[in-house]
């Protein structure tokens, strides 16, 4: 009997090894070709990219784990000397850097109000939050694209940051949180003396500051993602975010494309490195619609 | 009599502070959501900006007349009904999988969880390089004997970017299906195995029970995240791709490249009530099945 509980266990630790191994392949292998010189790289993909411009092409496709020889080259290429690939980095970090901290600081606010006061109107609010916050793009982007034409703000990075800041996710989960605080502390705060707006930031805010935190990693993986607000509202292709941008590849430039991809995900995996706790925490508590 | 009149004026006092605290947040929400949704709702009905002459569901019914959003709607209902009960048993099995005893759990947990971190922009470039014609896929297959598979040009590109989005969203619903499973009674399960309960029926019978809140926002989440595919697909193939990948998304772009806002308005208005009646549902479904357990 506990022979073939081994067994299984076993099993099951391959079968989440062999899950794991697929897991993060993509990643790895985008990073560690980053290292490629253009003429490894090429010589490797050819095939696909169809580059023509000279230099050996193997007939087939090598997908290579270590490269022949490491060097930064692309790194420089594309950190140092075209400036385009950067510009659009700026792009990114100037489109979600303001989402990101004002969605998380109107959203604290407004869940304050929901889990302080109770009643028909703010709970029918919040229910529509909820709706609204269930919406896919298709529904909420043709709203988003008149109220920026009427604004004047199209294709400026406002018709991108200002839905951004009001979209209804964070408001949803950091409300959950909130209710979480036991309603003795407040209580005890008002009996002291201390405002509504005291209770906030002396007792609700530093309560869920890892909430705060992991919601804001939620919003900026959301975000650093976007493909389908540029498309629609900012259709000029130099103010485009690299996250668009980085499938436009010139057909010489695979190489440097690699190396681009990989700066494009160290600051999410950085914030995953470091956040993951708080992360898992984040997205265990949005489990539920309901409450 | 005094005292119900103070209740009153604190009630009042009451919503004004707490609207006071939502302020920022409604307006911001009314003026980028609400208002101009029923705007959209508006041009729906009229048949143009310019003349707006009142028309009722004629823009509807040239919808459902259009060959490119009956394809879009088409594939993305297609690529849903298929992925998302994925994405809900397959990330249920990586949870189930996880709560076993088994040696680096916490690691396993952070690998499965890794994809959801990468942007879709940084990882398409080996996509493209597996799934190619000339690919790594195919040289694989090669060597049992397959004949090679033009991926992404064929009615294989459905399973492509099913692995795609699976790969991308299994962690996210793993760890809420982890959060589930630990909110289930211990004392429960202690019982069942009293009991003599074997493993199969302690699923169906205790977990599955508990589960069924999770499942059901699991499915709703993985309902709208597939929509979200067409990050992939665009990346992957661009404004036009085989057409089995046309999604909606592309269809709202390029009707947003012509600006018809009637068309427009149109679609948005109809995904609207279809998700707000598939969430319904969902919720009807899952009151009726978890209905015996209090949560």
């Amino acid at each position: 009997m506990k022979k073939k509980h081994y067994f299984g266990r076993g099993a099951m630790f391959l079968l989440c090894a062999a899950f794991a191994v697929m897991f993060l392949l993509p990643t790895v292998l985008t990073i560690t070709n980053s290292f490629m010189s253009e003429s490894e790289i090429k010589a490797n993909y050819g095939m696909i990219f169809s580059t023509t411009t000279g230099g050996y092409v193997s007939k087939t496709v090598n997908l290579k784990f270590i490269p022949d020889k490491v060097t930064l080259s692309q790194y420089i290429t594309g950190l140092i000397k075209s400036p385009e690939y950067l510009l659009k980095l700026w792009n990114s970090i100037f489109l979600v850097a303001p989402i990101v901290i004002f969605q998380v600081a109107v959203a604290a606010v407004a869940a304050y109000s929901f889990t302080r006061w109770r009643g028909k109107i703010r709970s029918g609010i919040f229910f529509f939050y909820v709706i609204l916050m269930l919406m896919p793009y298709q529904v909420t982007l043709v709203p988003n694209y008149l109220v920026s034409d009427w604004l004047g703000i199209l294709n400026t990075s406002w018709a991108i940051i200002l839905p951004g800041i009001f979209a209804p996710f964070s408001v949803f989960l950091l409300t959950k949180f909130m209710r979480r605080i036991p309603y003795s502390l407040i209580e005890a705060a008002k009996v002291d003396g201390a405002g509504e707006w005291q209770i906030f930031t002396r007792i609700c805010l530093p309560q869920c500051r890892s909430a705060l935190y992991s919601i804001a990693i939620l919003v900026f993986i959301d975000y650093w993602n976007m493909v389908e607000q540029p498309l629609i509202l900012l259709q000029d292709a130099d103010s485009q975010p690299l996250s668009v941008f980085l499938s436009n590849i010139n057909t010489g430039e695979i190489g440097l494309a690699f190396a681009m991809a990989t700066v494009y995900m160290i600051p999410s995996l950085l914030l995953f490195l470091h956040g993951e706790e708080y992360l898992v925490e984040g997205i265990a508590n949005s489990g539920s619609v309901k409450g | 009599m005094k005292k119900q009149k103070l209740n009153l004026q604190e009630r009042t006092l009451d919503l004004l502070k707490s609207l006071c605290f939502l302020f920022p947040s409604l307006l911001g929400v009314g003026v980028f959501f609400i208002v101009p949704f029923g705007v959209v709702v508006y041009y729906s009905l009229i048949d143009g900006v310019g003349s707006k002459n009142f028309v009722f569901l004629e823009n509807f019914i040239k919808l459902f007349d259009n060959s490119a959003f009956l394809m879009a709607a088409k594939n993305t209902l297609s690529f849903s009904v298929v992925a998302v009960p994925l994405a809900v048993i397959l990330a249920m099995c990586l949870a189930l999988m996880l709560e076993c005893r088994i040696p680096m759990k916490s690691q396993f947990r952070t690998f499965f969880l890794s994809p959801m971190m990468v942007p879709v922009a940084s990882v398409v470039l080996i996509w493209q390089v597996l799934f190619n014609f000339n690919g790594t896929i195919n040289e694989f297959l090669m060597v049992f004997g397959v004949d090679k598979i033009d991926w992404l040009q064929s009615d294989y590109c459905q399973i492509v970017v099913i692995i795609l989005f699976l790969w991308k969203n299994l962690g996210y619903n793993m760890i809420l299906f982890m959060a589930g499973l630990a909110n289930i009674p211990k004392e429960l399960l202690e019982v069942a195995d009293v009991e003599g309960a074997g493993e199969i029926y302690k699923f169906f019978a205790i977990k599955l029970r508990y589960l069924s809140p999770t499942v059901l926002f699991v499915t709703i989440l993985s309902l709208i995240n597939s929509f979200k595919v067409f990050r992939e697909v665009y990346l992957l193939t661009g404004d036009y791709p085989y057409e089995k990948l046309y999604m909606l998304q592309h269809f709202m772009n390029n009707t947003f490249r012509s600006l018809d806002y009637q068309k427009l308005s149109a679609a948005a208005v109809i995904m609207a009530i279809v998700m707000v009646v598939l969430i319904a549902l969902l919720f009807i479904a899952e009151d009726w099945f978890g209905k015996d357990v209090e949560g």
